[in-house]
Order: structure tokens, then sequence, then C-alpha cells
């Protein structure tokens, strides 16, 4: 068993998690440059999910995390793929993919 | 020990390269950082013993979804002189919203404990002779069946999804339209022709250019029997 | 079974002239509907006959069951007395000879006339389930029915403004005093249990003194439901306050009038009376209001006929009064008599009615008298017909209106009672009226310098024989039928005759008295009569300067009566302006305002909200995930506080 401060327990996992999620948080609405940003930051808000999920599964002992996380993957990644697809279509249509010029529904 | 120093290294290029993806300039280098964030991340899966997970995502985060990101950005051309001073004006509500959250997730994890029970309350027990990708195995098939399969309807429903939105139909390609090929008469296609003897093929009028038209003798009559038609 | 081919052979004539009078042609029309009518009175006399003569005693004949609910159970059934014969002989000869006459008259039409002789026939089908019927909801159906078809008729020119407004008059004016009868009949339900005339009649004595409580009185049942079925009598019979619409119903063709308004409809009131004989003979207080009305009636519409215009509503009023005399005789108790002024009255005044058709026939359809005059060599027959109805109707001698008119007078001087001398003052004077304005109308119409153009005056010409021939029957009725019938329906053994159908109380000695008037009482009718005539004479022949300088001193007395005495306007003002403009305020508030505003209002709101949510949507995503990830991180501390 490996000492204090090097045992790494579920809090430690958790942690991690949690500032990768506010990073990501952070990300979506702190980005002024383009779409694709957002995009990103929400791959790195799944990706703490996954990290969670996967901490849980080895503390609890508990192969239903990994199996929640693998389905949270494939649903990244079909998310993922559409999105870039509609803001390839929206950047034909627009000319640009900079966030503030996403405003056509304007009501 | 190993293992704890791993971690925090692990852990600390994932955290300083999310930082990256959201805060480059250059949105080439913010998927880059992406790709490194993934890596780092399937270092940390196993360490925590979920190896099969671990490569899944660099085989399909890194190596699909991130390969698509790059792809997308290349093809848009996009400039990365970008605006810097939207930047500021969210800056202090976003980043108090962010503290708030990050706050909550700390006061959860430090103020919670396990239920006595939890040992007893799993879903699918890792079983301790198998590998993991084995166990996965055994579990993803059988009991969880349903949701596979229904992964897989996503997947098909993003792939649909994804051609509709962007298939450019260019008109460019000849297609064969077999029910009007089979609706084909031979009157739509074969005219036979009567020619006199000897007369030659100029007579019948098919050449190019088609002679015009002789102009049809106009309906020359004065206004005042236009309303013939209209009495009896 | 004569007496059930008399009451429904009319309707068959007119269901086939109504729906196949287009295609069977008019000719084929009207001879169908001749023919249907022809039938009906040889039936209705025969029945009468029988009953009368061949001693066929009372009866019922049933038809089918109506309505079966519970305890109230109703038949159609035709009941068979004298009463009921009597009517329907009248009613079947008179409407078949007006029938004959209209194939004349409407000659002249632009349009099919098969309508006109399917809405008479049905007219009459209607009177005569009014006077066959053995229980008061059928009665009342008849009664609506006659209603239907007075409107119907009145209204026959529909492109006409004046003919549809007068209509609807009618129509109206008559439903005020149809739902006091449905009251009426209601509280008769009530208090017997059922409403057909055999139970009724059966048990008069057990509820003699039977009360209600209403506003605080505690009047007899009898009397309630007298003066509430002799309201809706008000209104059929057009007696005063209810009488407004009949002058306007003139403006339906003559022989409508004349079948209509003289003979048969408007008598359906004091037929209503003599059938409710059993019942009112408890109620002397609600027939002492209809004596009263009557004389009223009698006296207001005869000052009203001597200035009028109008050939047809000097007519109209005429009739108007001579109702008043009927109801007159019903309230005083003598409700034979009034059944024999009936039959009379029915007599010579469709008589004048078709007279005076004959007179707007031959004067290219000029109505109004000031533009007559001088015809009386043209038009002879129609000049002697009309004097025979005027001598019925003003009571000369020995003709019919004198039997009838001199028991009316001379029972209510018998009565004793304050109404009855009331009625027997009111009597008398408009007798010398009635004579008055009949003969003012025969000299203004026949005599004297002619008024009319050239042009009309060259097409004066005697009717065809069509319309002769009913009036020269009606004269016949209107000279021989008093002295024929007064001895079965007033005489001495009237109750032979009547067997029952008329009920009079012990107390009721009424028409034994009108033998024991004095002889000076006897002929002040005669006598007014013929001074009438003297001062019509004087009037019209003598010196037509007179009636003009008459006016001209009396202007407003005049005015007073031209404009017969102010009750339209007074029922414009009280009655119609208002509902006009309660009906305005609730269309225009009611339901254009409130009830469409609920909606519209909804509406309204809808959008305005919609306007302000619609602020939400800015299109800006920086915006709309930042409001996202607000609202997680709200959700989320609200967790986890409550928790």
């Amino acid at each position: 068993m490996p000492q204090g401060a090097l045992a790494i327990g579920l809090g430690h996992y958790l942690t991690v998690a949690a500032i990768l999620l506010v990073l990501g948080v952070f990300g979506i609405f702190l980005n002024r440059k383009n779409v694709i940003v957002i995009l990103m930051s929400v791959e790195l808000i799944l990706l703490a999910v996954n990290l969670n999920l996967v901490a849980f599964s080895s503390a609890l002992n508990d192969l239903a995390g990994q199996i929640l996380a693998m389905f949270v993957l494939t649903v990244a990644a079909a998310e993922a793929a559409i999105g870039l697809a509609i803001v390839v279509v929206y950047f034909r249509n627009r000319g640009s993919i900079e966030v503030e010029d996403v405003n056509l529904m304007k009501g | 020990m190993i293992t704890g120093l791993a971690f925090y290294v692990f852990s600390a290029i994932l955290l300083g390269s999310a930082a990256m993806v959201v805060t480059s300039r250059n949105p080439v280098h913010s998927v880059l950082f992406l790709i490194l964030a993934f890596f780092n991340a399937a270092a940390l899966f196993l360490i925590a013993g979920a190896e099969f997970l671990a490569m899944i995502l660099v085989i399909v985060y890194v190596g699909a979804v991130a390969v698509l990101f790059l792809f997308v950005v290349m093809m848009l051309d996009v400039d990365f002189v970008a605006l810097r001073e939207g930047l500021q004006r969210y800056a202090p509500v976003g980043a108090t919203v962010g503290a708030v959250l990050f706050f909550e997730l700390l006061s959860v994890l430090f103020g919670w404990q396990m239920s006595a029970d939890a040992p007893v309350l799993r879903l699918s027990q890792i079983p301790s002779n198998l590998q993991n990708t084995r166990a996965i195995g055994q579990v993803l098939y059988t009991d969880y069946i349903l949701l596979f399969q229904l992964s897989g309807l996503i997947l098909l429903v993003a792939m649909i999804g994804a051609i509709v939105l962007t298939h450019r139909d260019r008109h460019t390609t000849r297609r064969q339209d077999i029910t009007r090929q089979q609706q084909r008469r031979v009157s739509d296609t074969l005219e036979i022709l009567q020619i006199r003897s000897g007369a030659g093929v100029q007579e019948t009028g098919i050449y190019r250019p088609k002679p015009k038209p002789k102009p049809e003798p106009a309906l020359a009559q004065a206004d005042g029997h236009a309303q013939i038609s209209g009495e009896h | 079974m004569l007496y059930s081919i008399a009451v429904f052979a009319p309707i068959l004539g007119s269901l086939v002239c109504g729906f196949a009078g287009r295609s069977i042609g008019d000719r084929s029309a009207q001879l169908i509907t001749i023919a249907c009518m022809v039938l009906a009175s040889i039936c209705g006399v025969a029945s009468w006959y029988n009953h009368i003569f061949a001693n066929v005693p009372n009866g019922t004949v049933a038809i089918a069951t109506w309505i079966d609910s519970g305890t109230f159970h109703l038949d159609w059934a035709l009941r068979y007395d004298t009463l009921s014969v009597s009517m329907v002989a009248m009613v079947t000869t008179v409407a078949t000879l007006i029938h004959i006459y209209s194939t004349g008259y409407m000659a002249h039409e632009h349009s099919t006339t098969s309508r006109f002789f399917a809405y008479l026939s049905l007219f009459t089908f209607a009177m005569l389930m009014l006077v066959t019927a053995d229980n008061l909801v059928q009665l009342f159906f008849g009664w609506e029915g006659v209603g239907l078809a007075s409107y119907l008729l009145i209204g026959y020119w529909y492109d006409r403004p004046a003919a549809a407004r007068a209509a609807i008059k009618a129509m109206i004016v008559n439903r005020v005093g149809d739902l006091s009868f449905a009251i009426g009949i209601a509280l008769v339900f009530f208090k017997f249990g059922a409403v057909d005339f055999t139970t009724i009649f059966a048990n008069i004595a057990a509820h003699t003194n039977d009360t209600y409580h209403l506003f605080g009185a505690e009047p007899r049942a009898y009397e309630v439901i007298g003066f509430l079925l002799f309201f809706g009598a008000m209104g059929k019979s057009a007696q005063i306050l209810l009488h407004t619409w009949l002058p306007d119903a003139m403006e339906g063709p003559t022989p409508v009038s004349a079948l209509i308004h003289a003979a048969t409809m408007v008598t359906a009131g004091v037929f209503l009376m003599s059938r409710m004989s059993p019942l009112m003979e408890f109620a002397p207080v609600a027939l002492t209001f209809v004596t009263f009305i009557g004389a009223t009636t009698c006296l207001f519409a005869a000052t009203i006929g001597c200035v009028q215009n109008d050939i047809k509503r000097v007519i109209a009023y005429s009739t108007c009064s001579q109702l008043g005399y009927m109801f007159m005789a019903a309230g005083v108790g003598a409700y034979q008599a009034s059944m024999f002024h009936l039959i009379t009255h029915a007599f010579f005044k469709a008589l004048l009615f078709l007279c005076a058709g004959s007179v707007i026939h031959a004067m290219s359809d000029e109505q109004d008298m000031r533009r007559m005059g001088g015809i009386w060599r043209k038009v002879p027959i129609t000049y002697t017909t009309m004097w025979i109805g005027s001598l019925a109707l003003a009571g000369i001698p020995y003709f019919a209106g004198y039997w009838s008119k001199d028991a009316i007078l001379e029972a209510t001087y018998a009565a004793g009672t304050w109404v009855g001398t009331y009625g027997f003052i009111c009597g008398t004077l408009a007798a010398f009226l009635t004579a008055f304005y009949s003969w003012r109308l025969l000299f203004m119409t026949f005599h004297g310098a002619p008024r009319a153009d050239e042009h009309t005056m060259s097409h004066v010409h005697e009717s065809p024989p069509s319309m002769l021939v009913p009036l020269a029957f009606l004269s016949l009725g209107a000279i021989f039928a008093g002295w024929l019938l007064h001895a079965m329906f007033i005489g001495d053994h009237n109750a032979a005759y009547w067997q029952g159908a008329i009920f009079t109380a012990e107390s009721n000695h009424v028409l034994e008295q009108i033998e024991r008037t004095p002889f000076l009482i006897g002929i002040l009718p005669t006598a007014t009569g013929v001074l009438g005539i003297a001062l019509a004479w004087l009037f019209y022949i003598n010196n037509p300067a007179l009636p003009v300088r008459l006016a001209n001193t009396f202007p407003a007395i005049y005015r007073f009566l031209l404009n017969k005495w102010y009750f339209d306007e007074l029922y414009e003002f009280l009655f119609v302006r208002p509902s006009l403009w309660l009906a305005r305020e609730l269309w225009k508030v009611g339901d254009a305002q409130i009830i469409d505003g609920v909606p519209n209002g909804l509406a309204s709101m809808a959008e305005g909200g919609s306007v302000q949510i619609v602020r939400i949507q800015t299109g800006s995503i920086a915006v709309y995930a930042f409001t996202m990830l607000i609202g997680l991180v709200v959700m989320v501390s609200l967790f986890l506080l409550v928790r």
C-alpha cells in the first residue's frame, strides 16, 4: 500500500473530474472565438463525466460504471459528429462561425 | 507509489491541456491540446483499472472524434486572429458561476459518505478472475443488450443525420430512372418517314438548322365581327 | 266518418297543392283544393244535419294517441257536439265560397297562386282542428295553426315590406295572447290532472272553491284560469289592447281578410269562451272583465271606423266592433247569443269583405274611398250585395244581424249588472256608429260624383262569375241565416239544440229574460241603426261639405280617431322601443363586447404575452449557453440546499 499523499483514493479522481468539468463550463461561455471550441468544451465535460464513472466503478467494484461510460462515449461521438455537421452547413450558408454571428434565431 | 506519482503527473497534464483547449487562440492548437487531454485521461483510466475503456477512449475519441474536429477546423478556413474584447464582458459572471459549481462539487465530495450496504448493491460485480475486457464482454451482451442495441441505433441516426445535413446534390452525375426507361414507347423514339424514291433526305426536314415555320395567316377580321360568336 | 272527412279533406288539398302545385299547374291546383273543400263542406253540413235532425248523439271520433307520458295522456280526437258541428258547417261553407272567389280575385297575379290555395286550405284545416278539438292542447294546436296560416297569408305578397311587417305584427301580438293561453292550459292541467274537455267538465264542481296564492291575494282558481284564457282570446280576436294587428292585417289579399279576419280566425276567441262555458260560468269576475272589454272594444272600434278612408280598414274595424258584441254576450252569460251572432256575422262580414274585394278589383286595385264614387250603375250586383251585407250588419229588421244583435243587446240589458248596463250603452252607441260608417262606406264608394280618374273609371267592370256566385250565396246567408237559425240557437228550445255543448249555471237566466225586455228597449237598436243611416245620408249625399267642416272644427278629435286612438304610437313607445333598445344593447354590449370579448380577450392576452416572451429569444448562442449553465447551477444548488 502506497503512503499517505500518494495514496490515490476515490476523492482524488473526483477532484480531477470536478476541475475538468469546471474548465469545460468555462470554455463554453468564455470563448468568443468560434463555435467549434464550444463543442470541444462539451467533449471535455463528457470526459469529466466518464472519469467520474470509471472512478466509481473501480471504487465500488461495479462494472456498471464502465458500461455506462462506454455508452456515454458512444453518444458523445454521435453528438460531436452531428454538431460538426451542423457547423459545416452553417458555415456554408453564413460564411462565418464566430459565436456572436450566430443570431439568426432572434425572436 | 509509482501509481500515485503517475496519477499526479497525468492529471496535471490533463488539466493543463484542458485549460489550453479553452484558451488557445489557434483552433488547431485547441484540437491538438484536446488530443493530449484525451491521452492523459486514458492513462488515468488505466490507473483506475479500466483498461478496455482506456483503449476505447484512445481509439474512438482520439482516433475519430478529435480527427473529425481537426478535419472541420481545417476545412472551414477559420481566421484565427479572433476578437478578444468579448472575453472580458462575461468573465466575472462566468468566473462566479464556475466557482459556484466547483464549490458545490467539492462540498458534495467531502460531505458525502458511502452507504453501509454499498458493497451489496452492485449492478454488475467485477469478477476477480477475468480480464477487464472479458468481464465487460460477459456483461455487455447479456445484461445490457438493450442499451447496446440502442446505442447502435443512435450511431445510425447520427450517421444519417450528418450525411443528410451536409450532402450537397451537385447534379453532375447522370443517373438511371428505371421507371421512365420502362415506360418508354416506340412512338417516343421512332418515327417512320415516307421518302419519295430518289428524293434524298433533304425533304424530310430533319436536318439542322430547321427551316423557320411559315407565318400563319392572321385572324385578320375587323373588331365588329368579334361579337358574332357571342350571339345566336 | 263524415265528420272526419270534413275535417281532413282540406289538409289533403293543401298538401297536394302545396308540394305539387308547381308541377301540376295553377288550374289543377285550384281544382283540387276546391274539390277537397266542396267535399269538406258537404260532409260538414251533413254532419251538422245528422247531429241536429237525425239525432246522432254527442260523441268523440278518436284519431290517434298523441302524448302518453306518466300521468299525462292526450289523444288526437274530434269532439262531436253541437258547438263543434255548427262551427264546422259554417267554416267549411264559408271557406269553400272563399276558395271559389279567390280563383277570380287572384287571376291577375304574376306568379303562381298554388301557394295561396295551399295556405287557404291549411288555414281551414287548422280552424277545423281548433273547433273540433276534444282537449285544450289540440285546440291550442289549431290556435297556433291559424296564427301561422294568418302570418303566411297576410304576408303572401312577401316582396311588399308593409305586408311583411304586418304579418310579423300579427304574429307577435297574437303571441302575447298565446302565452297567457298556454299558462291557462298549464293551470288547467295542474287543477284537473288532464286537459281533455270531458274530464274537465265532469270535475268542474269539485274545484269550484279552490284558490291560488297570487301576489298576496287569494283569487279563486277559476277566476285566474278564466282570465288567462280570455286574455288569450283577446289576442286572437283583436279586442282592445291586443287589437293593433287587425287593421294592419288588411295588407293581405281580400279573400284572406274575408276568411280569416272576418269569419273564422278572429272568432276563435269567442268560440273558446263558449267552449269553456262550464268553467267560465263559475268565474263571475272574469266574466265581468270579458263584458267590460267586449263593450269597450265595440264602441272604440266603431269610433275609429267612422273616419277611416281605406275601404278594407273600415270593415276591419267593423269586425273588431262586432267581436266586442260577441264577447259582451258571452260575458253576461248569453253564450248562445254570442255563437248565434258569430254565425250570422260570418256570413255578412265575409260578404262585405268580398264585395269590397270586388270593388277593389273593379277600381283597378284602388282601396282609398276618397278616390272612388259614382260606380253603382256599373257594378250593380256588387252594389246590391253590399247593401244586403250592410243591412245585415246594421241590424235592420229581419236580416241576419237583426236577430243576433238585438239578442245580444237585450241580454246585456237583462243582465242587470253594472257591466251589463255599460255594455248595453256601448252596444247601442256602437249600433248607431255601425250603421253610420257602413252607409258612409256605401255612399262614398258607390254614389256621388266619381272621384277617380278617367282611366280607372273606364275600366270599372263587374266581377267575373267566380267572384259573383260566392257573393250571391253569402247574401242568401246574410238575409236568411238569422231568421232560419234564431229559434234553434237562442229560442225557447235552444237547450235541445245545444244538447249540453254550452253550459249555463243555474243562476243564469239571461236567455229567458230576453223575452221580457220592454218593447222600447227592444226597438232601440233598430231605431239607432236607422238614425245612423239617416246621418250618413245627410253627411255624404245631401251635404258632403258637412263632414269636412266637422273635421275642421274638431281637428284634435278627428286626428285622435284617424290615428286609431294612438295605440300604435303608445305601444311603440312602451314596448317596441324598449325591446329594440334592449336587443341592441344585448347585441352590441352583451354579445359583441362581453361574450365575444372572452375569446378575443384571451387571444389578445396570448398575443401580448407571447410578444413579451419572445424577447427571451435573443438568438445569441452565447446567451443561450450561459442561461443553460446558470440554470444547471441553480438547480444543483437548490438540490443541495433542500437535501
